[in-house]
C-alpha cells in the first residue's frame, strides 16, 4: 500500500510505530501530487520545500516525544486561507502575487498541531462558484472521471483527498462549498456551525455563512481535524465561546434510537434517480442499524436559492470593496485614481465575482434595502425557526447533498441560474448556522459519486459525525480509502 | 451686508451639529494598535486589521465602548440596550476596507441634551439626538501630482455627537460647542484638540422664514467643513446665514451642499453638490455582534461620571460665593478647576477668600500661563512648577500683610519660574512689607525736601500730584512700603 492512500489516523499510527517518518510520508505525497496534478490540477501553489522542512521538524518533535495531534500530517489548504509567506489568491488574478504577512487561526492552530502544508488549493474565485470553473488560473478535475467538475468551491481540497495528493485538507463552505465537492469527489466535507471555527484570515465572501471545513477520507479525520481546527479565537468575534469536546469520543459507532428526519423538501423533481434512490438506502441503512426515521418538513426550503443570493452578495459586495490596486495584489497602474480603481477591478475580477459585486450592490441600494436584503433577513429568521422546530423532535436531518452527481466541464457554466440551483440543498443550514456533512453512499451508473448529508442542530457536530461514522463503518461501496486511489489512479491513468 | 442687517428679524438661522471626536484609548477601535499616531513615521500604527488586508476581522474596543457610554451618560441621554455596528459603504484612498464600520440605525446612546448659558445668566437646553460610535480614517497627503496615503490614524475611534436642529445664532454655536468640549475633556474620553483634528465640527446650517416656521418647515441645509476652530464655526454659520438670507432675498433658492470654509478669505465655498451625494448602502456589519448593554454596566460607569462643569459652576457660586463669570472661567478647563479647588483647600473657604483665588488665578497666574509654553492652552497648569498650596501660602502672606500686592505679583513670577515656596523668595529677596512708620517718615523728609516744587504746587491746590509723591515713596522703600501706611503718613505730611 502505498502511504499516500492512508488515513490520517493511519499515518499517525504508522509514524508512531516506526514504520515511516514525516519525512517519508511528505515525499511520497508529493511524489503523488508529481504524478497526477498535471491532470487533476487540485493545487494551485504547492509548497513541497516548505513541506519537507516541516516534516522534519515533525520527526525531530515526534522523536523528542512531542504527541501533537497532527504531526506529520501532510494536507491542503484552500486557497481562500491566508498564510504567511506563502502567496494566498483566492483563486482570483487580483491578488495574483499577494504574499500575506500573516496566517489564518485555523492554519495556525493546525501548524501548532504539527501540520505539513502540502500547499494551496484550487478554488472558484473568492469562494463564488459550486465546480472550480470559476478559478482564474485552471479547472481542477474530478479524480473519478477528469471530464468532470470536482464540485466547488473547495474543488481543489475535496479533489486532492480523493486522489490521494493530500491526507486531508481544509476547505470553506458558505453555501455548500465542503459538502458538494466532497459528495461529488467521494470523500467527506465537514461544515461545523458558523462560530465553531475562527474565521480570522478566511478572505471573506459572505461573513454571516462563511465557515472553514474539513475534507477527509473518513469521518474518524474529520473528527481529528475538527478537534484542531475548533474553539474559541478572540480575533474572530463571532466565533463560539462554548468548549470543544474530543469529537472522537463521539465516533461510538452506535445510531440505535438516533431520530433521523428526513425532509420532504429535499426529495424533489430534478433530483437523478441514481442519487434518490442512493440517498434513500442510506437511511434505511441507519433504520437498520437502529435509527428511527421520521417525515419532517422545512417548508421555506423552496426560498433558500433567493434569500442566499441576496445576503450572501451583499456581504460579498462590501467584503470585496477593499481590492482597489493600491495596497496589495494586482494593480493596472493607471495614472489616474478611478482609472486604476475601473482597470483594477475591470481586469483582476472575474464574471461571476463581478455579477455578484452587482446583485449585493443592488440589494443594499437605496430605495431596494427593505424589499431585497431586509426581506431576505427576515426570511432567514423562518428558516432558523424552520430548523429549530424539527430539530425539536429528531436529533439529525438526512437527505442529499446534491440533486445530481458531477456533471461535465463546461456543462453548466453558461448558466448561471442553473448552477445557483444545484445548491439548493446544501444552501439552508448556512443561513440557518446549523452544521452539516456529507459522506460516500454509493455511486451511480456512470461510476460517479454520490453525498448523503446529514445535518444537526447548532453545534451538534458530535451527533452529525457519530450518525456518519456509525453509516461509513457499516457499509461498503469499494468507498475505502484503496478505493478511492484506485478509482482516481485507474482515470488518472487513462 | 447692510441689506441682510435690514431684514434679518424676517428670518430664523436653523442649525444642528455633528462633532466627531477620537477617543481617548491606548488602542484603535478594531484592533490592537496604538493610536499615538501623532508624530509617527506613516503607516507604522498598522496591522492586518486596519491596513484593510484580506481576511481579519474586527474586535470592539470595550475601553470606546465605556466613552461612548460615559459620554451619552453626561449628555443625559439614553444608553441604547443594544447597538449595532454597521457597513457605511464608500471608496476613498484613506478608507482602506472600502466600508467604514460604524453605528447606524442603533447607535449607543440617543435622546440627549446639554446646557448652554447666554448672555444674561439664563440657560438654553441644546437637544442630542444621538452619540454613536465608529472608526476614523486614514489620511491622505497631496504632494506635486502624487497623493499619499497614511494609514496610522485608520481605525481609530471615533465618536459622533449629532446635535438637533436646536442651535440658532453663531454665538449659540459656539456656546454648545465649548460646553461639550469641556464636557468631553471632563470625561478623560477626547483630548479637545481641533488643530491635531481630534474634535471636528460640521454644522448643518439653514434658514427659514417666520411663515415656514409656523408651517414647520425647514430650509435647505449647507453643511460646512473643514472648520478649525470654533471661532471658524462661529464665523461660518454667521457667513451662511447671511449668504442664505441674501440668496433668497435676491428670490434666489438656497441649495443643498456641501460647502468649505476657507478661513483666509472668511468665506464658505462649494465642495460637492447633492447630485454627488453618497448611498452608502448601510447595513449590519455581520463581524460584529450587537453591543448588548446591561443596567448593572450602565450603573457602574455612571459610578464613574466626574462631577460635571455645570454642577462644579454652581458649587464655586453658591457654596463659595465666587462670582458666576469667574466660575465659567475657572470650570471651563478640568486641570484649572482641579487647580482652584487645590488651592481653595490650602488657602480655605471663609468668606472672600474662594474669590479671591478666582482673582490669582484668572488674573496673574493665566497671565503666566499664557506667556509659556505654546500658546493659549490652560492645561499647561497640570505642568507648571507651582502647586495649588504654594499660589494659597502666597495670598496668605499678602493676607498677613506680610508683602503688599505689588510684590506679591513679582513673588509670583519668581514661584512660577523657580518653584521655590513664597516664603523662602521674600525671605531670600528681602521682599517683607515696611510698616515701620519711620523708615517711610524718612522716606517721605528727604523726598519732600528735594522736591520743593511740587510740594508749593500741590499745597497751591494741585491735588493731582499726590500720586507723584506717592510713587516716589514706594520707589525709595523698594516697593516694601506698606501702602497704606505710606498713604496716611503722606497726606498727614503733605497737609502739614
Ligand atoms: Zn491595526
Amino acid at each position: 500500500m502505498n502511504l499516500y492512500e492512508l488515513t490520517i489516523q493511519e499515518a499517525l499510527d504508522g509514524m508512531d510505530r516506526g514504520d515511516f517518518t514525516a519525512v517519508e510520508l511528505t515525499a511520497d505525497l508529493l511524489g503523488r501530487i508529481g504524478a497526477v496534478e498535471r491532470e487533476i490540477q487540485s493545487f494551485l501553489t504547492v509548497t513541497g520545500e516548505l513541506a519537507l522542512a516541516q516534516a522534519a521538524r515533525a520527526d525531530a518533535r515526534r522523536r523528542q516525544g512531542d504527541a501533537s495531534p497532527l504531526l506529520g500530517i501532510p494536507l491542503g489548504i484552500k486557497d481562500v486561507l491566508s498564510t504567511r509567506d506563502v502567496e494566498t489568491t483566492c483563486g482570483s488574478k487580483i491578488l495574483k502575487g499577494y504574499v500575506p504577512p500573516y496566517t489564518a487561526t485555523s492554519v495556525k492552530k493546525l501548524e501548532a498541531a504539527g501540520m505539513v502544508m502540502l500547499g494551496k488549493t484550487n478554488t472558484d474565485e473568492f469562494a463564488m462558484g459550486s465546480s472550480t470553473e470559476n478559478s482564474a488560473y485552471h479547472t481542477t478535475r474530478n479524480p473519478w472521471n477528469l471530464e468532470r467538475v470536482p464540485g466547488g468551491s473547495s474543488g481543489g481540497s475535496a479533489a486532492a483527498v480523493a486522489a490521494g495528493e493530500a491526507l486531508g485538507a481544509l476547505g470553506t463552505d458558505t453555501g455548500g462549498s465542503v459538502r458538494q465537492p466532497a459528495s461529488f469527489c467521494g470523500v467527506v466535507g465537514l461544515k461545523p456551525s458558523y462560530g465553531r471555527v475562527s474565521r480570522y484570515g478566511l478572505v471573506a465572501y459572505g461573513s454571516s455563512l462563511d465557515q472553514i471545513g474539513t475534507l477527509t477520507k473518513d469521518v474518524r479525520d474529520a473528527a481529528l481535524l475538527l478537534n484542531v481546527i475548533a474553539g474559541h479565537d478572540p480575533r474572530d468575534s463571532t466565533s463560539l465561546p462554548d468548549a470543544t469536546p474530543d469529537y472522537r469520543t463521539a465516533l461510538t459507532g452506535d445510531v440505535r434510537g438516533l431520530r433521523v428526519g428526513v425532509p420532504a423538501e429535499y426529495f424533489i423533481d430534478g433530483i437523478e434517480p441514481d442519487v434518490e434512490q442512493a440517498v434513500r438506502e442510506a437511511i434505511a441503512q441507519l433504520a437498520h442499524l437502529g435509527a428511527e426515521i421520521i417525515p419532517v418538513s422545512l417548508p421555506n426550503t423552496d426560498k433558500a436559492v433567493p434569500v442566499y443570493y441576496m445576503i450572501a452578495t451583499a456581504e460579498a459586495g462590501a467584503n470585496l470593496a477593499r481590492f482597489d490596486g493600491i495596497r496589495f495584489g494586482y494593480s493596472a497602474g493607471a495614472d489616474r485614481l478611478m482609472d486604476n480603481y475601473r482597470q483594477t477591478r475591470g481586469e483582476g475580477f472575474g464574471p461571476e465575482v463581478k455579477r455578484r459585486i452587482m446583485l449585493g450592490t443592488y440589494v443594499l441600494s437605496a430605495g431596494y434595502y427593505d424589499a431585497y436584503y431586509g426581506k431576505a433577513q427576515q426570511v432567514r429568521t423562518l428558516m432558523k425557526q424552520d430548523f429549530e422546530d424539527v430539530f425539536s423532535r429528531v436529533d439529525v436531518i438526512a437527505c442529499p447533498v446534491s440533486p445530481t452527481t458531477a456533471f461535465k466541464i463546461g456543462e453548466k457554466s453558461d448558466d448561471p441560474m442553473a448552477m445557483y440551483l444545484a445548491d439548493v440543498f446544501t444552501l439552508s443550514l448556512n443561513l440557518a448556522g446549523m452544521c452539516g456533512i456529507s459522506v460516500p453512499c454509493g455511486l451511480d451508473a456512470a461510476g460517479l459519486p454520490i453525498g448523503l448529508q446529514l445535518i444537526g442542530p447548532h453545534l451538534g457536530e458530535e451527533v452529525i459525525l457519530r450518525t456518519a461514522h456509525a453509516y461509513e463503518q457499516s457499509t461498503n461501496f469499494g468507498l475505502s480509502v484503496g478505493g478511492l486511489a484506485a478509482a482516481s489512479r485507474r482515470h488518472v491513468a487513462g | 451686508m447692510a441689506t441682510v442687517d435690514s431684514v434679518i428679524d424676517k428670518y430664523e438661522l436653523v442649525v444642528g451639529m455633528e462633532v466627531h471626536a477620537q477617543v481617548l484609548t491606548r488602542s484603535k477601535m478594531f484592533c490592537s494598535c496604538a493610536t499615538d499616531y501623532a508624530g509617527a513615521p506613516p503607516n507604522t500604527r498598522v496591522c492586518p486589521v486596519c491596513l484593510g488586508l484580506p481576511g481579519p476581522l474586527p474586535v470592539i474596543n470595550r475601553q470606546a465602548v465605556e466613552a461612548t457610554i460615559l459620554t451619552g451618560l453626561a449628555l443625559n441621554a439614553t444608553v441604547a440596550e443594544t447597538a449595532v455596528f454597521a457597513r457605511k459603504n464608500y471608496t476613498y484612498p484613506d478608507l482602506p476596507k472600502g466600508y467604514q464600520i460604524s453605528q447606524f440605525e442603533f447607535p449607543q446612546c440617543e435622546h440627549g441634551w446639554l446646557e448652554i448659558e447666554q448672555d444674561d445668566g439664563s440657560s438654553r437646553r441644546i437637544g442630542i439626538r444621538r452619540v454613536h460610535l465608529e472608526e476614523d480614517t486614514g489620511r491622505t497627503v497631496h504632494e506635486g501630482s502624487y497623493s499619499y496615503v497614511d494609514l496610522n490614524r485608520a481605525g481609530v475611534p471615533l465618536m459622533e455627537i449629532v446635535s438637533e436642529a436646536h442651535i440658532h445664532s453663531p454665538e449659540d454655536a459656539y456656546r454648545y460647542l465649548t460646553k461639550l468640549r469641556t464636557i468631553l475633556r471632563y470625561l478623560g474620553v477626547n483630548s479637545g484638540d481641533m488643530e491635531k483634528g481630534a474634535l471636528r465640527c460640521e454644522p448643518n446650517i439653514s434658514v427659514r422664514t417666520l411663515e415656514q416656521k409656523n408651517r414647520g418647515e425647514y430650509g435647505a441645509k449647507v453643511e460646512v467643513k473643514n472648520l478649525n476652530s470654533f471661532r471658524a464655526v462661529r464665523s461660518a454659520i454667521d457667513y451662511e446665514m447671511k449668504r442664505q438670507i441674501e440668496t433668497l432675498e435676491a428670490g434666489g433658492t438656497v441649495e443643498q451642499v456641501n460647502m468649505g470654509w476657507d478661513e483666509q478669505n472668511q468665506r464658505t465655498v462649494l465642495q460637492r453638490s447633492k447630485e454627488d451625494s453618497h448611498d452608502y448602502r448601510y447595513f449590519p456589519e455581520p463581524d460584529l455582534p450587537p453591543v448588548h448593554v446591561n443596567q448593572a454596566w450602565v450603573e457602574a460607569l455612571r459610578e464613574q461620571l466626574p462631577e460635571l462643569p455645570d454642577a462644579k459652576q454652581a458649587r464655586y457660586v453658591d457654596d463659595w460665593q465666587v462670582r458666576r463669570t469667574d466660575a465659567a472661567i475657572l470650570i471651563d478647563e478640568g486641570l484649572v478647576a482641579d487647580f482652584f479647588e487645590g488651592a481653595v483647600a490650602a488657602y480655605g473657604m471663609e468668606e472672600g477668600k474662594p474669590q479671591r483665588l478666582a482673582n490669582w488665578l484668572t488674573g496673574e497666574f493665566f497671565r503666566l500661563l499664557y506667556a509659556d509654553g505654546e500658546g493659549q492652552d490652560l492645561r499647561q497648569i497640570a505642568e507648571t512648577r507651582v502647586a495649588p498650596a504654594q499660589v494659597a501660602a502666597l495670598l496668605q502672606l499678602a493676607d498677613d500683610k506680610v508683602i503688599n500686592q505689588n510684590t506679591a505679583k513679582k513673588v509670583l513670577e519668581i514661584m512660577y519660574a523657580t518653584g521655590e515656596d513664597p516664603a523662602a523668595i521674600v525671605e531670600r529677596e528681602g521682599l517683607a512689607m515696611v510698616s515701620d512708620t519711620s523708615v517711610i517718615d524718612e522716606a517721605i523728609d528727604a523726598i519732600l525736601a528735594a522736591n520743593q516744587d511740587e510740594l508749593t504746587r500741590y499745597r497751591g491746590g494741585e491735588e493731582k500730584l499726590f500720586g507723584f509723591f506717592m510713587g516716589q515713596v514706594m520707589r525709595a522703600t523698594k516697593g516694601k512700603a506698606d501702602p497704606a501706611a505710606a498713604r496716611q503718613r503722606l497726606q498727614e505730611r503733605l497737609d502739614e
